[in-house]
């Protein structure tokens, strides 16, 4: 393996059955996606998954899980009337807490200042398909969220407002 | 029309497996299929679209070299490719017809506001959208 971080040689097959596994995740984020469950849908050992599926998107899977929980919860927000509560619930979480914490902890707000900031901020965008509209607007979450509450305890880091794009920056 | 665009390309892993999918599964018909050495320029296209050809090109030899060549076949196998969007009247049926002829979807079909899509790959990992587009008034 090279020790160039950037450029780590894979199998294309390994890597399509890798995909595969995402594919599932972004399908029903809301699930619980152990890394044995994903593990089965690539036909790799688990060991082999974690360690090949950072290699290929970038971020382990868990926390890639993370981010497509924050962009169902952030679309629901934006786009429904749902409780809350309701909105955790059906994108994953078992509690409203870590739900909170989680999504300001990503996002750099609460899910009621999004949800208030995204309806001011509704603009016209008809010609990009809402599905890939959906995508930009997904977190960039680059450091696993413990880490991120650290460096900001640590006041090293000031939550960042611009994980969510502006919708006028989508071509 | 005789300006536009005519043919776009994609990458893929195995050309026979490409243009099994996009003709048995997905309806196109072959436009073009010709070799010359190693190089093989295959363009199938859709029935309903005589103006427009899909590429189904291989990465390698004597386009490309074989490190490069290995960097385009990882990039289409982790779905990285850009979006590519098929437009259906009805996305519920044809969902349904293709899912039975063994298309692997990504994503049920989903109404958003009066517009229906739904997701699926190619055997490559090239990721499709399938959209029903709105009825609007007047069109």
């Amino acid at each position: 393996m090279s020790a160039d971080p950037v450029r780590v040689r894979q199998d294309p097959e390994l890597l399509r059955r890798l995909l595969r596994a995402k594919d599932r995740m972004d399908a029903s984020s809301h699930e619980e996606w152990p890394v044995r469950r994903l593990a089965r849908v690539s036909y790799v050992s688990q060991a082999h998954f974690a360690r090949s599926f950072k290699e290929a998107f970038g971020v382990p899977p868990h926390r890639y899980l993370l981010t497509r929980r924050i962009e169902q919860a952030t679309a629901l927000l934006r786009d429904t009337e749902l409780p809350i509560t309701d909105i955790a619930f059906r994108t994953g979480w078992n509690s409203l807490g870590t739900f909170g914490r989680t999504f300001r902890d990503i996002t750099g707000q609460s899910p009621r200042a999004l949800r208030a900031r995204q309806k001011a901020a509704q603009h016209q965008l008809d010609h990009v398909p809402l599905c890939f509209l959906r995508a930009a607007q997904r977190p960039d979450l680059k450091i696993a969220v413990s880490e991120k509450r650290r460096r900001e305890s640590a006041g090293k880091l000031t939550p960042v407002r611009s994980k969510v794009p502006r919708r006028t920056e989508v071509p | 029309m005789s300006q536009g665009v005519q043919v776009v390309g994609l990458y893929v892993h195995d050309q026979d497996e490409a243009l099994q999918f996009y003709v048995e599964k997905l309806g196109f018909r072959v436009h073009t299929d010709v070799r010359n050495g190693d190089y093989r320029w295959l363009t199938v296209q859709h029935p309903e679209q005589p103006s427009f050809q899909l590429g189904l090109f291989a990465p390698g030899a004597p386009v490309l070299d074989a490190a490069t060549a290995q960097a385009v076949r990882e990039i289409v196998a982790k779905g990285a490719m850009p979006p590519l969007v098929f437009v259906v009247d009805d996305c519920r049926a044809a969902y349904a017809r293709m899912r039975d002829r063994g298309v692997e979807f990504t994503q049920e079909p989903v109404e958003r506001y009066g517009s229906v899509d739904a997701g699926f790959r190619d055997p490559s990992g090239n990721g499709w959208k399938m959209i029903q587009a709105r009825r609007e008034a007047g069109k």
